[in-house]
C-alpha cells in the first residue's frame, strides 16, 4: 500500500487558466496538494470546484496554465496513461454515483473485478475489509435502493478505497447529510487520513465541519484561491471575500441583490 | 461556421456525432464479449422482454394481411395466393419494419432512460475515473443485445404473423389449406428471406445504435432523459423507414 | 444472485431458441429451394422440352392427375433446338408412369402460378430416371391467344372473300 511521501507535492496546480461557454472559470489558479495532508477547496457555488476535480483527473484539459498529478501533467496523456493515472486515485462522488444495477457487495469490488485477477476467496475479503472500515460489513448483500444517502456514500467511499489509492478526493462529501452521518463521514475522511497517511482532497462548502479536519484550505474566488493557508489562518483573515465566506455574511464581495435597475424607478416609474 | 448552416449544420453534425459513436461502440464490441454474462442480461432485455408485444402484434398483423388480402384476392378469384401475399408481404416488409418500430418503442426507450440516468447520476462518470471504459461496460452489451435481438424478433413475428393469415385464411374464409402453404412454399424463395434477414439486421443496428447514442449523450437531469427517450423513438422510425426505402430499392434492382 | 441470473441465463436461452426456430421455420419451409434439398435424395430425375414456359418457375409443382409428384429443378434454354428445356424431380414412389405421358404447362386458376400437369400415356414402359417426356405442350400465353383470335377473325374474313374468288373462278370455267 502505497502513500504519497509526508511533504511531497501530490497535486500541483500554476497559473491554470479555463473557460467555457464565454465564461471565465479559472484565471490564473495556484494551488498545491502535499502528501499525507487533508487539503480542503472551499468556495461559494458556481467557482469551479468540480470542475478543478475534473482538469485533475484529465476529464478536460485546461486553456493555459498546469495541472500536475503525481508529476504527471493528465492533459498531456493518452488513454492507456490516463487510466493508469485514475487507478491510483479513488473519487467520491457527490451522490455516491454507484451502480444501480449491483449489490453494495458487488459495487465495493467492482473496481478489483475490472482491474484485477483476484481469486473469489481474497476478493471476498478485501470487500468485507472495506466495508468494515466504513461500518457497513453488515450491508453487504443490499440493493443500492435499500440504501439511504449517508449509507449510499459510505458505500462508494469503501469503493474509492479498495484499491489502496495513493489519493483520495471527495466531492462534495457531506451534502445533504443528517448531523449523525455527517459526523461519520468527518471521522472516516479523518481516520482514513491519519491512520492510513492517504493524502485527501476535499471539495465542500461546509466551512465549519472541513476546518475541523483539514491540514490546508484554499478559498476560491473570482478564478483564482482568494486566500490559502491553515483553517486558523484563513479564520484569522481580514480579506473581505475570506470573511464573509468563512463567517456566512449575507452580503459583501459577494452581493446579496442581483443587478437590477433602479428601484424606485421601477417601482414608481411609468407602468 | 457550422451554426451558420442552421437545421442543415444540425443534422450533419448529429450525423457525424452518432457515426463516431457507432465506430466507437464497434469497437468496444469484441472486448465487451469477454464479459458474457453483460450481453446475454441485455439479450434479455431487448429480446425476452419483447416477446410478448411482438407476438401479439404479429398474430394481429397477420389477421388482418388474411382479411385485406383475401378481400382484394377474391375479386381475380385468386383467393388460393392468400398465402403468398401474407408470406411475402410478412418475410419482406411488415415483419422487419413493425418489429423495428415496436423494438424501439419497447426497448430502444428502455435502453436510453437506463443510459441517460446512469449519466444523470454520474455512474458513467464514475466508471471513467475508476479507469473503466463506459462504452465497453454498459454501451456495448446494451448495442450487442439489440442487435441480436431484432432479427430473431422478426423472425418470430414472421412464423406468428402466417400463422394468423392462416387462422383468417383458412380457418375462418375458407381458403383452401393446402393451396395456402404449397403456393407460398413456390413463390417464396431465399432472396425474399435473405431480403427480410438484411433489413432487419439492418434495422437493428439503427434502433440500438440511436437508443445507446441518445442515453448517452442525454442532458443529465430528469427533463435531459425524457427528451432523449423522445428523440430515440423519433430517430429509430426515420432510419428505419429511410433504410426500407433504400433496402427495398436495392433488391429490386438487383 | 445466481438464482435471477439462472432463470434470467433460462430466459434468454428459450427466447434465443425461439428465435432460430422461427429462422429456422422461414429459411425451410417457406421457400422452393428448401423444400428441394429434401426431394434431391428421394426423387428421380426426367426433362421435356417445350416451345414456351410462360413463367414456369423453378420449384414449381410437377402433377397427375391433379396430384403433386414432383417440382421443376430447373429450366434452361436450350440454342440447338430453340427450347425450353425443362427438368423435373419425380417421387421416387412414382415409379409407374407410362413413359408416353406427356406434359403440358398448365395455370393454377386464373392468374395463378404456371405448373407442370401430366397426362397418362399407355405405354408399358415407365419414367425412370434421365428420360425425356416426348410429348408437350406449351404454355398457353394470354396474349398471343388474343392475337390468335384477332388473326382468325381477319382470316375468316379473307377465306369467305378466297371463296367467293374460286366460285366465281369455277363459275366462269364452267361458262367456258
Amino acid at each position: 500500500m502505497e502513500s504519497s511521501e509526508p511533504g511531497s507535492s501530490v497535486v500541483e496546480v500554476r497559473d491554470l487558466r479555463y473557460s467555457i461557454g464565454g465564461r471565465v472559470i479559472f484565471d490564473g489558479l495556484n494551488l498545491s496538494v502535499r502528501g499525507g495532508e487533508i487539503t480542503a477547496v472551499m468556495g461559494p457555488s458556481g467557482t469551479g470546484k468540480t470542475t478543478l476535480l475534473r482538469l485533475l483527473m484529465g476529464a478536460i484539459r485546461p486553456d493555459s496554465g498546469t495541472v500536475t498529478l503525481f508529476g504527471e501533467q493528465p492533459s498531456r496523456l493518452g488513454r492507456v496513461g490516463l487510466y493508469a493515472l485514475r487507478q491510483r486515485v479513488g473519487m467520491l462522488f457527490q451522490n455516491g454515483a454507484l451502480m444501480s444495477d449491483l449489490s453494495v457487495f458487488e459495487n465495493v469490488a467492482f473496481p478489483l473485478r475490472a482491474h484485477t485477477r483476484l481469486p473469489e476467496p481474497l476478493l471476498r475479503r478485501l470487500v468485507l475489509m472495506k466495508l468494515q472500515a466504513v461500518g457497513l460489513r453488515g450491508a453487504a448483500e443490499l440493493d443500492t435502493s435499500a440504501l439511504s444517502g449517508g449509507m449510499a456514500r459510505r458505500v462508494a467511499l469503501a469503493r474509492a478505497i479498495v484499491m489502496d489509492p495513493e489519493l483520495l478526493v471527495y466531492d462534495e462529501p457531506f451534502v445533504g447529510l443528517d448531523p449523525i452521518s455527517l459526523g461519520v463521514i468527518l471521522r472516516l475522511i479523518q481516520t482514513l487520513n491519519s491512520t492510513l497517511g492517504i493524502t485527501s482532497i476535499v471539495v465542500t462548502h461546509d466551512v465549519e465541519e472541513i476546518s475541523r479536519i483539514a491540514h490546508r484550505s484554499y478559498l476560491l474566488a473570482n478564478g483564482r484561491a482568494a486566500a490559502a493557508g491553515s483553517p486558523a489562518e484563513l479564520r484569522a483573515t481580514a480579506a473581505p471575500v475570506v470573511r464573509q465566506f468563512m463567517s456566512g455574511l449575507p452580503d459583501g464581495p459577494v452581493p446579496f441583490h442581483v443587478p437590477a435597475p433602479d428601484y424606485r424607478e421601477q417601482l414608481l416609474g411609468s407602468p | 461556421m457550422a451554426r451558420s448552416l442552421g437545421p442543415v449544420g444540425d443534422i450533419l453534425g448529429k450525423s457525424g456525432r452518432v457515426a463516431l459513436f457507432f465506430i466507437r461502440v464497434l469497437g468496444q464490441c469484441l472486448p465487451s464479449l469477454g464479459q458474457p454474462r453483460l450481453v446475454i442480461a441485455q439479450i434479455y432485455n431487448a429480446g425476452a422482454r419483447s416477446l410478448i408485444i411482438i407476438m401479439l402484434c404479429g398474430l394481429f398483423v397477420g389477421m388482418v394481411l388474411g382479411l385485406q388480402g383475401y378481400d382484394l384476392l377474391q375479386r381475380f378469384g385468386s383467393e388460393s395466393a392468400l398465402g403468398v401475399a401474407a408470406a411475402l408481404g410478412l418475410v419482406r416488409e411488415l415483419g422487419p419494419v413493425i418489429t423495428a418500430l415496436l423494438f424501439a418503442g419497447r426497448a430502444g426507450t428502455s435502453l436510453t432512460s437506463e443510459i441517460g440516468l446512469m449519466r444523470a447520476t454520474d455512474q458513467l462518470t464514475a466508471m471513467e475515473m475508476m479507469a473503466v471504459d463506459p462504452v465497453r461496460r454498459v454501451v456495448a452489451p446494451r448495442f450487442l443485445g439489440g442487435l441480436i435481438a431484432v432479427p430473431l424478433l422478426t423472425a418470430i413475428f414472421d412464423v406468428i404473423g402466417i400463422f394468423g393469415a392462416q387462422l383468417i385464411g383458412v380457418g375462418l374464409l375458407g381458403v383452401e389449406s393446402g393451396s395456402f402453404w404449397s403456393q407460398m412454399q413456390s413463390a417464396v424463395d431465399m432472396r425474399d428471406i435473405n431480403e427480410g434477414l438484411v433489413k432487419s439486421l439492418v434495422f437493428g443496428v439503427a434502433c440500438s445504435l440511436m437508443a445507446v447514442y441518445e442515453g448517452y449523450f442525454a442532458e443529465p437531469t430528469a427533463e435531459g432523459v425524457g427528451l432523449a427517450t423522445t428523440r430515440t423513438v423519433v430517430t429509430s422510425a426515420v432510419l428505419t423507414l429511410l433504410f426500407d426505402y433504400l433496402l427495398t430499392a436495392a433488391f429490386l434492382n438487383s | 444472485m445466481s438464482n435471477t441470473s439462472r432463470s434470467l441465463e433460462i430466459g434468454t436461452g428459450l427466447f434465443v431458441l425461439l428465435g432460430f426456430a422461427a429462422l429456422a421455420f422461414l429459411t425451410t419451409q417457406l421457400p422452393a429451394s428448401g423444400v428441394q434439398m429434401h426431394h434431391a435424395t428421394d426423387s428421380f430425375q426426367v426433362t421435356a422440352r417445350f416451345d414456351n414456359v410462360g413463367d414456369l418457375k423453378v420449384g414449381a409443382p410437377v402433377t397427375i392427375a391433379g396430384v403433386r409428384i414432383g417440382r421443376v429443378t430447373g429450366v434452361v434454354f436450350d440454342p440447338a433446338d430453340y427450347k425450353a428445356l425443362v427438368t423435373m424431380a419425380i417421387e421416387r414412389r412414382y415409379n409407374q408412369i407410362p413413359d408416353d405421358s406427356d406434359a403440358a404447362i398448365q395455370t393454377s386458376g386464373l392468374l395463378g402460378a404456371k405448373y407442370v400437369g401430366l397426362g397418362p400415356g399407355g405405354s408399358g414402359t415407365y419414367l425412370a430416371n434421365g428420360t425425356q417426356i416426348q410429348f408437350t405442350q406449351s404454355a398457353l400465353v394470354l396474349e398471343n391467344l388474343v392475337n390468335k383470335f384477332f388473326a382468325g377473325v381477319a382470316g375468316g374474313k379473307k377465306d369467305d372473300d378466297a371463296k367467293k374468288d374460286d366460285n366465281a373462278k369455277k363459275d366462269d370455267n364452267a361458262k367456258k
